[in-house]
């Protein structure tokens, strides 16, 4: 019974999140911030949903594999952010007109 | 023995106890089935697990490794609430612009769990790294100040210090 109240309430907390990821996705300007939306909330939320299904589940093969798939999330999603990001900035997708400083465009130039 | 097939064979063992965690221990198939696939696993991948001798302190590592992870958790618990409140304000208030920092670690593995964990930090995103300067670009939703010093301080400082404790 209080397994199920945890495990419930993870995946409802997991669900919240990825929604907030979500939304942060549309209503965030450029490419950069909806990147800081999608990996930070969409990582917690996705991980929180993994980590109710393996309190539900116990030790099994089942909850292993939410473990090992949080683990997975946990090391791909910066990195993919990473990758996107670097790539936009060579590809000169320009910063949003809020931006203040852009000391990477800077010490590129100056190469 | 070498150091690469000492990596090898650790490479090997813990690939062969997740095979274990995930199917049925009991039936043969799986377990023949999971020794061939460790030794591709370890023959093609296996040596990048362990580059360095030392092996000194590893209890104490292993203590460190234990308080960053719990220190990210809670790190990561901030960030998400902040995210949440940045995008349900009806304004939006962001403040966003790249900044640089820079860091004392110097081995690869070292700056790599660090940029992953700027990215899943408040406001912060990794994207690019100067190993040979030892400086990182971060993209903040929220620059306070444009200084190196200032940004390094805020920013990294919060992980390196448990971060050499841990590899170096």
């Amino acid at each position: 019974m209080i397994r199920e109240i945890i495990g419930f309430g993870l995946i409802y907390i997991g669900v919240v999140f990825d929604f907030f990821g979500v939304l942060g996705l549309i209503r965030l300007p450029d490419v950069y911030n909806r990147l800081q939306a999608a990996t930070k909330s969409v990582t917690f939320g996705t991980g929180g949903i993994l980590l109710g299904i393996f309190v539900l589940q116990g030790f099994n093969n089942f909850g292993f594999k939410a473990i090992l798939g949080i683990i997975f999330i946990f090391l791909a999603s910066p990195t993919a952010a990473h990758a996107i990001s670097h790539a936009s900035h060579r590809s000169n997708i320009k910063l949003d007109e809020k931006t203040v400083v852009d000391q990477y465009a800077e010490d590129n130039e100056n190469k | 023995m070498s150091l690469k097939n000492r990596s090898r064979i650790t490479v090997f063992f813990l690939s062969l106890l997740v095979w274990f965690a995930l199917t049925d221990i009991t039936n043969l198939q799986e377990v023949i089935l999971g020794i061939i696939i460790a030794i591709f696993v370890a023959l093609i991948a296996g040596h990048f697990l362990i580059t360095t001798e030392k092996r000194k302190h590893i209890f104490k590592r292993i203590g460190y490794a234990l308080l960053y992870i719990i220190k990210f958790l809670w790190e990561i618990i901030k960030a998400n609430v902040h995210v949440a409140y940045l995008v349900v304000h009806p304004k939006v208030p962001i403040n966003p612009g790249i900044v640089k920092i820079k860091t004392k670690l110097t081995k690869e593995s070292a700056m790599t769990i660090l940029a992953n964990s700027i990215t899943l930090t408040p406001g912060t995103l990794t994207v690019d790294i100067n190993l040979e300067k030892q400086e990182l670009y971060i993209h903040c939703i929220d620059v306070h100040s444009k200084k190196i010093e200032d940004n390094t301080k805020d920013i990294g400082n919060r992980f390196e210090k448990i971060l050499m404790e841990v590899f170096e």
